[in-house]
């Protein structure tokens, strides 16, 4: 089975600190991966090394590889625009576009791009708002603003959003923490459906949803990759010592 | 327990007393910062209105010893110059704005952000020197351009630090959101934030346009007046502001009242303006994230 994204001796910085200390892990078409580990400890900047963001910070540095379907990311000639493309991404905060529709939000993406058949955007819409379950509460109400909607619903909106461009891979950044148990909820049936189409990659603080939701887990500790494999046997049979400490919650 | 429920109670008058009185002091405080204004319009009001009329608006001076005339070409020349120095100091003031905010970290900005505050201090007169010595002169002399350009200088730092200010509202995760879903980065910043904030920034436009409509130094020394009605926009021309001060210093009675006229037009001019571009954005309703 080839690997979607391979991510070798991955190491990062923001300015003199270093905060990713050489991961190396590969996850496989269909997966979820579940990142989990205390504050501080490089979850987010991880999986912002995968699409590229995490260059946007001033002063930021990464060194090692990223492969994603064999090309190495961070190669000299890879527009990191394109790569972007490939990946979508989540915020741990709703974050729909202030002053643009609820349709517009998930069209955006192609939009920007250079797509103005409105047929294709039509369709790309409701597809995309239908994989994120959000359809039947928007479709009478596309032209409304997006932040006229609920915490959740702009959560979803924002997957919306994310899967309009058709990744193969969604980031998602404790994409339920900022949400009332019941969005909450919705999110994580939500998942267990997204995975038939992309494969997910998720940062979350909470053991309950990783080992619910995912297929595969990592245990980050100050920045270094503790433990991954199969999310059962972490949450069973953890080898490392502090990966059990962290899940039976004796620190973290 | 009598004592101190008699206490508190005793607490709770010199509370609420108090409360008063400073609720009493700010009252005071809007009203001694609002009085001027509302006494300017009704000085300017009651002064200006005789001489309203369509005329005013329509005709050219009177000379001296005539009733009547206007302020016509001033009117007209005012919208040239105005409408000139918008469409240059719009654009980049909003683009220096964008500057500062979305592309320049570190010491770059902090100088430029502090040239920009310097720019918005200097007097508008030795804005009108500046224009006079590198536009007026090697043109050959006054025009409407060279104060369009004075104007526009004025306004570009007001608009700038106002666009930037809204821009740096919008929390970095909105940027990273477009980035992610692989937009450009001029694309971002220009159709999800620009577009985002489009209408606190014309909030800023609309300072900025008001702010140079009253200008009269800088216009003095670039486009200076003209009692006709220019054609060219090489030519002098005429502006509300220069009429207004030169029919004020004039020893004439008539001209006086046409200047009292004149500023009533210019207030009138500025409120349409608020009023114009205020609801044509309103609509573009800014979130509040």
């Amino acid at each position: 089975m080839t690997n979607l994204v391979e991510v070798n001796n991955l190491k990062a910085w923001i300015g003199e600190q270093q905060i990713l200390k050489g991961i190396s892990l590969s996850v496989q078409h269909n997966d979820v991966l579940a990142i989990i580990g205390p504050s501080g400890c490089g979850k987010s900047t991880f999986i912002r090394c995968l699409n590229r963001l995490h260059e946007e910070i001033i002063g930021a540095r990464v060194e090692g590889e990223v492969k994603i379907l064999n090309e190495n990311i961070y190669g000299s000639t890879v527009d990191p625009v394109r790569v972007r493309r490939q990946i979508g991404m989540v915020f741990q905060k709703p974050n729909p576009f202030p002053s643009l529709s609820i349709y517009d939000n998930v069209a955006i993406g192609l939009k920007l791009a250079g797509i103005r058949r409105k047929s294709a955007l039509d369709e790309v819409v409701e597809r995309s708002l239908k994989q994120a379950a959000l359809w039947d509460e928007v479709k009478d109400k596309l032209r409304m603003p997006g932040t006229s909607l609920s915490g959740g619903q702009q959560q979803r909106l924002c997957i919306a959003r994310a899967l309009a461009v058709n990744p193969p891979i969604l980031l998602m950044d404790e994409p339920t923490s900022a949400l009332d148990p019941i969005s909450k909820a919705k999110i994580e049936t939500l998942l267990q459906d997204l995975k038939r189409y992309v494969t997910i990659i998720m940062v979350t603080h909470n053991m309950q949803q990783a080992s619910r939701v995912s297929s595969k887990t990592a245990f980050f500790l100050l920045g270094e990759l503790i433990e991954f494999g199969p999310t059962e046997q972490i949450f069973t049979q953890p080898k490392a010592k502090l990966t059990e400490d962290y899940i039976t919650g004796r620190f973290g | 327990m009598k004592s101190l429920s008699s206490a508190l109670s005793f607490n709770d008058y010199r509370r609420k007393l108090i409360n008063y009185m400073m609720i009493g002091l700010i009252v005071l405080g809007a009203f001694v910062a609002l009085a001027p204004l509302f006494s300017i319009f009704y000085y300017v009001i009651e002064r200006g209105y005789h001489n309203l009329s369509w005329t005013f608006f329509t005709s050219l001076p009177a000379p001296i010893g005539e009733s009547g005339g206007g302020m016509g070409n001033a009117l007209l020349g005012s919208l040239k110059i105005i409408g000139m120095a918008t469409l240059l100091g719009v654009p980049w003031g909003i683009a220096t704005g964008v500057y500062l905010s979305e592309y320049s970290y570190g010491k770059s900005s902090k100088t430029l952000r502090f040239v920009i505050d310097l720019l918005m201090g200097v007097p508008s007169i030795v804005i009108g020197i500046f224009i006079f010595t590198v536009v007026v002169r090697p043109m050959g002399g006054f025009s409407a351009y060279a104060g369009a350009v004075a104007l526009a200088i004025i306004m570009c730092p007001i608009i700038a630090r106002s666009t930037e200010e809204m821009l740096k509202t919008v929390p970095i995760h909105y940027r990273e959101a477009g980035l992610a879903l692989g937009i450009q980065r001029w694309k971002v910043i220009l159709f999800i934030l620009v577009r985002g904030k489009w209408g606190a920034i014309m909030t800023g436009v609309v300072l900025g346009v008001a702010r140079i409509s009253g200008e009269t130094a800088p216009l003095l020394f670039t486009s200076l007046n003209n009692q006709y009605w220019s054609g060219s926009l090489k030519d002098p021309t005429s502006s509300l502001p220069v009429q207004i001060y030169t029919y004020s210093i004039s020893p004439y009675e008539e001209w006086q009242m046409q200047a009292w006229t004149g500023a009533l037009v210019l207030i009138i001019f500025v409120f349409l303006i608020n009023l114009v571009i205020r609801s044509f954005f309103s609509n573009m309703r800014d979130s509040r994230d």
